[in-house]
């Protein structure tokens, strides 16, 4: 029988270190001479995640308004830095048991039996799971394939082999991208289970089969060749051999290393196999947790990473916190004082804990939500209060995050503005409009509003007005996506609602509410991928889509004709259900799309309530149709539209564009991308597709929903109420953004040294001149800082627009909506 | 959208342009006479004015230059500045002339006119070819740019060197040659030109020795190569021709486009070479004219 401990913890990332940090301190308070807890971790070193870094890497402490709590230190500095004191704190006296992944947790609180892939048993009262989400990679599945100087299952760096033979096993882009760096000073063989490099990105297909066919490059492939064996060297320097299983039989490859790049397992199938829950099938989806960071599981606890926060300093607050619960603590959490500070101007005197407790069980949506999510819900929300004007003048606004003052009877946000925050009423009352100028409804406290943008991205359609003494909980749309996806409940209340709100903006029904859910109940939402089609041209139609977010391209002909393009709130196919159920178009969702089916009936009882409103439809349906016909006619034209929309610039808001016709070439543009941000160009004029003139350059078109936002852990990067997609000095160079955006349109880059001024570069021809240098060595203190996404902003916050614009001498770029490209192909 | 140069906002500057050339057509026929003191000239008051203005628009138009580079800059924009220049450029050849009334001879005002005339002249030449040459450039260009081109060409190279390892020595070298002395580019000159330097060493026989010959838009090799095909012995050997002959085909177009490209970017660029140092040269002259002229007096 195995060890056994008071806790075990698993997973010695930043989480898993400060855990055991509070737990030994305990053991020291007791006088304990034997560890009562161990911490595990499966690689054969402590915080696998944080050693993968680059080197060098600034690590950052974000969020900065969140103090740390534990033994073990952390504050910003260079990830040396901070690997060497997390050492020093192991060296102190740290249980820690290296090389010891664990692949099985069975028991119950008191007699858990942990499974270590050495055969090893643990046992112990508590185990708290700390394993990030980085999940573990793939191992070639045979004898000697532990990762060891000879068999790798990662490249730091390709220079660090020379004139060595070396097998690259995998045929995704990693394997790719590491065999072609390697063959530069190797001889390189990449090994392919399959008979293609199906899986990998257009551009390393293309490189891998250029390296291939190369023959001045020592580069070669086995296809169909999957692994039967490794032997490793008989001494350090030696050569071993990795053996293959061909179609032409057994074949021994002699070599000096194995490279093998399969992928990762992601974490969540252990998790389960643990019998922690996870309720959504979505892929980011994290475990369901209390207040103590307890899982389903009584004394299986789930802290860091793993549990949904992907920070370090919120990592270690909790493994510190964690084992104060373990020990029956029930120490107010290190974010006290910022809940504390958020309800600190309410109109009432309660402790910040019951408010919290309050606040969830006056909103029905929330009530049944695990109660540690709700709190993470409302340190990452503002609290706002309105006041009357006369009062809010002498009502003084405290930090930053304090209870926000706004003025009452005046919109929270207006139509049009770019924001994608999602409000709940908690006190008071809201008007809201639908559309624009649109009839007025009121909301009371417990109902929600803002799901349109939130879910579509676009700009706020109507205003919302708050009334006096009104209590609003504003969340941004990053932890709304993550609940929605996390929380079946929420995400099926939000999405009735907006169906519901859907259909009264675009039909106006004059119908009781119940029936409109009804009705609501009724409509199927469906999802479509980039280039699926909603419906084809000359198929009979029984219905219409409003589309909910993303956008649709209705074709005549042939693919690129096409003829108009409709974004979320549109109606797609209305006419089948207006006269004409033969399709004239066909409607492809030009990015990922979700729209609204309503069917012949649904459509009747909506617009049968209101006859009215169905002039003003037929009204818009006729504008439309003569808007399709002119392009029909202008094939030209049409097959332009057809281009951009191709490029991706359907989900653009604000996209540069540039008139080959005009361009000259100057480079002026990237020139003042470049001066107007630090030296650093954020666009690159001649790169990307060109057609009939108009050429899309690589530079950020402000998607509707940035692909970009999606996981940057200090949330750095936010859209302006104009709608600028912008990075703000809390970026710490992760690099998601840069992998996420699929326009290419983020870099990772040191800052640039500063220019001389225009006067002495001009007179004394000091520095380099007005524009981008090629290349530049980044000062010393800027390599300290490390590098940072960098991308355009739209040049956010600049007298008289985008730069790059601005510069052109010839009017050839031009920044530009989607609403604007029918002028912009018709103008010729 | 889509406004060039010239027809930025309306012809705004087009008018703006016309009216000050009427003002200075106006204000020349009022000089002279027959009781006046001195036939139309600089020196009348008048031609003080026309002087006067013509020197404050060589200064704002050489200010072009410095309002292109100040990337902070709100006034106005570019394009704006760009057009307004064009047609106060233009106008400034009438202004100059109505001041000195036609009066030239050896010096320094004469130099400074000139000079004036010789921008004004490069101006026309680039304002032709912004108004002209990208829309060329782009429909060489359509679908792939440079690199594509670039990456094809390396492409079809590497396709030649492989497929000519099966044909006779003679042939191999013949291609490898061709490939090797293939020339793209060179001095700005040359690159102007767009004139193909590209040879092809022709193998020798037992009576000749080896030599290069001009290869000029990759005829020799193509030609030779189709030469060859009806003489094939063996059916393989037709099929590496023809693959060759295919291979070269669509090198030549590359290389010609490829040529024409660089060709079109340089006389997109090359006027500025020109124009900016003779407004300096121009700068300098009309201060020492205006000076002499102040000495003088
Ligand atoms: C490139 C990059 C840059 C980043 N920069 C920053 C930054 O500047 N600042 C910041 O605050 N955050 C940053 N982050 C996020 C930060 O790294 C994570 O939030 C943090 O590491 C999470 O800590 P954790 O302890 O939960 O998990 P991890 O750090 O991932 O640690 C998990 C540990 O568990 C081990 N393990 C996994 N499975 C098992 C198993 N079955 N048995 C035993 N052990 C196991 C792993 O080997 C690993 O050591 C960055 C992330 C990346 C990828
Ligand atoms: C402040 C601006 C200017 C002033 C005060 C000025 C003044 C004069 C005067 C007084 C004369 C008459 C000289 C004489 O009669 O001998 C003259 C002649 C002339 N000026 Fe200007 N001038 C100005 C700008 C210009 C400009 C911009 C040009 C053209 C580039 C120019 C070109 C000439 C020429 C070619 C002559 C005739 C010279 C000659 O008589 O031989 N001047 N100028
Ligand atoms: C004496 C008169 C003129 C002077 C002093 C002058 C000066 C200049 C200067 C300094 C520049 C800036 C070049 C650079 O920095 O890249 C410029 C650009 C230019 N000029 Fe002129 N110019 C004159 C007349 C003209 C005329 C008459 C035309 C055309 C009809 C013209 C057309 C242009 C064009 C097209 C540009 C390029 C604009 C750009 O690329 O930004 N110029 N000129
Ligand atoms: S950076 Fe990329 S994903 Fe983000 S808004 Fe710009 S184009 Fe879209
Ligand atoms: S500034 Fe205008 S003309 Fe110059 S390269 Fe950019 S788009 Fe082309």
């Amino acid at each position: 029988m195995g060890e056994r401990y008071h806790i075990a913890v698993v997973g010695a990332g930043p989480a898993g270190l400060s855990a055991a940090g509070r737990a030994a301190e305990y053991d020291r308070e007791a006088g304990a001479t034997s560890p009562s807890y161990v911490l595990l971790e499966g690689f054969s070193i402590f915080a696998k995640t944080i050693q993968k870094y680059q080197k060098g890497k600034h690590v950052m402490d974000e969020p900065g308004f969140l103090a740390l709590r534990s033994p073990v230190p952390f504050v910003a500095g260079r990830r040396e830095e901070i690997l060497g004191a997390w050492q020093d704190s192991i060296d102190s006296g740290l249980n820690v048991r290296y090389d010891s992944d664990v692949t099985g947790i069975s028991g119950s609180r008191g007699q858990f039996v942990l499974q270590l892939q050495s055969g090893d048993e643990i046992e112990a009262e508590h185990v708290v799971l700390s394993i990030g989400t980085q999940g573990n990679p793939r191992s070639l599945g045979v004898k000697n394939d532990a990762e060891s100087d000879f068999v790798r299952y990662t490249l730091d760096d390709p220079e660090d082999f020379k004139k060595e033979t070396i097998a690259v096993v995998g045929a995704g882009d990693a394997a790719i991208e590491n065999a072609i760096a390697l063959s530069d000073y190797n001889n390189v063989y990449i090994i392919n289970r399959r008979n293609e490099f199906s899986r990998a990105k257009d551009g390393n297909l293309n490189a891998v089969l250029a390296a291939i066919n190369d023959k001045s490059r020592p580069f070669h492939c086995r296809y169909e060749a999957g692994v039967a064996g490794v032997e490793l060297p008989a001494s350090p320097g030696e050569m071993g051999a990795i053996v293959l299983n061909t179609p032409a039989g057994e074949e021994r490859l002699a070599c000096h290393r194995i490279i093998a790049r399969l992928g990762t397992i992601p974490p969540r199938s252990f998790v389960e196999s643990c019998g922690i829950e996870i309720s959504s099938p979505s892929a980011d989806a994290v475990p369901d947790v209390d207040r103590h960071y307890q899982s389903n599981v009584p004394g299986l606890y789930v802290i860091g990473a793993l549990g949904g926060y992907p920070l370090i300093k919120q990592a270690m607050n909790q493994g510190y916190d964690v084992i104060e619960f373990i020990h029956g603590k029930n120490t107010k959490p290190a974010d006290y004082p910022l809940l504390q500070d958020q309800f600190s101007g309410l109109p009432y005197v309660m402790d910040a804990e019951d408010v919290l407790e309050l606040y969830q069980q006056r909103i029905p949506m929330f009530r049944r939500m695990n109660p540690l999510a709700f709190r993470e819900l409302i340190i990452e929300s503002r609290i706002l209060v309105s006041l009357p004007p006369a009062d809010l003048a002498h009502t003084e606004q405290k930090g930053e995050r304090s209870t926000v003052f706004i003025p009452a009877g005046e919109p929270v946000y207006r139509n049009g503005e770019f924001s994608t925050t999602f409000y709940t009423l908690v006190e008071g009352e809201v008007k809201l409009q639908l559309e624009q100028d649109g009839p007025w409804h009121t909301l009371k406290p417990g109902q929600f509003f803002g799901e349109m943008s939130l879910i579509s991205g676009r700009p706020r359609q109507g205003d919302a007005v708050v009334s006096e003494d009104a209590i609003l909980i504003e969340t941004p749309r990053r932890i709304m996506v993550k609940l929605m996806n996390s929380n079946d409940e929420v995400r099926k209340g939000i999405d009735r609602i907006f169906i519901v709100r859907a259909l009264q903006a675009a039909f106006r029904p004059d119908l009781p509410l119940a029936e409109l859910s009804a009705v609501a109940g009724q409509v199927e939402t469906c999802r479509f991928n980039a280039g699926q089609a909603l419906f084809s041209e000359g198929e009979e139609g029984d219905c219409l889509h409003l589309i909910r977010s993303g956008t649709v391209v209705l074709s005549r002909g042939s693919a690129n004709m096409v003829v108009a393009q409709h974004h979320s709130g549109d109606l797609v196919g209305q006419m089948a259900l207006m006269g004409a159920p033969l399709r004239r178009d066909t409607a492809v969702a030009a990015v990922r799309t979700e729209t609204i089916k309503v069917k012949r009936a649904e459509f009747l009882t909506l617009v049968n309530s209101q006859p009215e409103h169905v002039a003003t439809l037929q009204g818009r349906l006729s504008s439309l149709l003569e808007k399709t016909n002119a392009m029909a006619s202008q094939p030209e034209a049409a097959r332009s539209i057809g281009f951009l929309m191709e490029q991706g610039l359907g989900e653009a808001t604000n996209a540069l564009v540039i008139d080959e016709s005009l361009c000259v070439g100057c480079d002026n543009c990237e020139r003042a991308c470049a001066e107007t941000h630090g030296g650093l160009t954020r666009l690159n004029r001649a790169a990307g597709p060109s057609f009939a003139n108009l050429h899309v350059p690589i530079s950020c078109r402000h998607c509707e929903l940035p692909h970009c936002m999606k996981d940057c852990p200090p949330d750095a990067i936010r859209r302006s109420a104009d709608g600028e997609v912008f990075i703000t000095d809390s970026c710490i160079g992760c690099g998601n953004c840069e992998t996420n955006c699929p326009y290419n349109a983020i870099k990772l880059s040191y800052a640039a040294p500063p220019k001389p001024g225009l006067l002495s570069w001009l007179l004394f021809g000091r520095g380099s001149g007005p524009g981008q240098p090629q290349s530049f060595t980044p000062a010393a203190a800027d390599k300290e800082r490390g590098k940072k996404a960098v991308k355009c902003d739209a040049c956010m916050g600049q007298a008289g627009g985008p730069a790059c614009v601005r510069a052109c001498p010839t009017g050839a770029a031009m920044r530009l909506s989607p609403e604007q490209f029918v002028a912009l192909v018709e103008a010729r | 959208m889509r406004e060039s140069l010239l027809g930025w906002q309306q012809y705004r500057y087009l008018k703006w342009g016309l009216v000050l050339l009427l003002l200075s057509v106006a204000l020349y026929v009022t000089q002279g006479g027959s009781n006046a003191a001195q036939p139309p000239n600089g020196g009348t008051w008048q031609g003080y004015v026309l002087g006067t203005l013509g020197a404050l628009l060589i200064v704002w138009l050489s200010l072009l230059g410095v309002r292109k580079r100040s990337y902070k800059s709100t006034a106005g924009t570019v394009q704006g500045w760009a057009s307004a220049h064009v047609y106060l450029g233009t106008v400034l050849l009438v202004v100059a002339t109505l001041h000195c009334a036609l009066q030239f001879g050896f010096n320094v005002h004469t130099l400074a006119y000139v000079l004036m005339c010789l921008v004004v002249v490069s101006g026309f030449y680039g304002l032709y070819a912004y108004m002209h040459l990208p829309g060329r450039l782009a429909s060489i260009q359509s679908g792939s740019g440079e690199d594509g081109r670039l990456d094809e060409l390396a492409r079809i190279d590497a396709r030649v060197r492989d497929t000519s390892e099966r044909c006779d020595a003679n042939l191999q070298s013949l291609m490898i040659s061709a490939l090797e002395l293939t020339r793209v580019g060179g001095s700005a000159w040359q690159q102007l030109l767009a004139r193909d330097r590209s040879r092809v060493m022709v193998p020798g026989s037992d009576t000749q020795k080896a030599q290069a010959v001009a290869n000029v838009e990759q005829e020799v090799v193509v030609s030779h190569l189709a030469g060859r095909i009806p003489d094939a012995r063996k059916q393989s050997e037709a099929e590496v021709l023809n693959e060759l002959l295919g291979l070269f085909g669509r090198r030549q177009v590359l290389l010609h486009q490829l040529r024409r490209e660089v060709q079109l970017r340089g006389l997109m660029k090359i006027w500025l070479y020109f124009h900016i140092p003779l407004t300096m040269g121009l700068l300098v002259a009309l201060v020492v004219h205006i000076l002499t002229v102040f000495i003088y007096w």
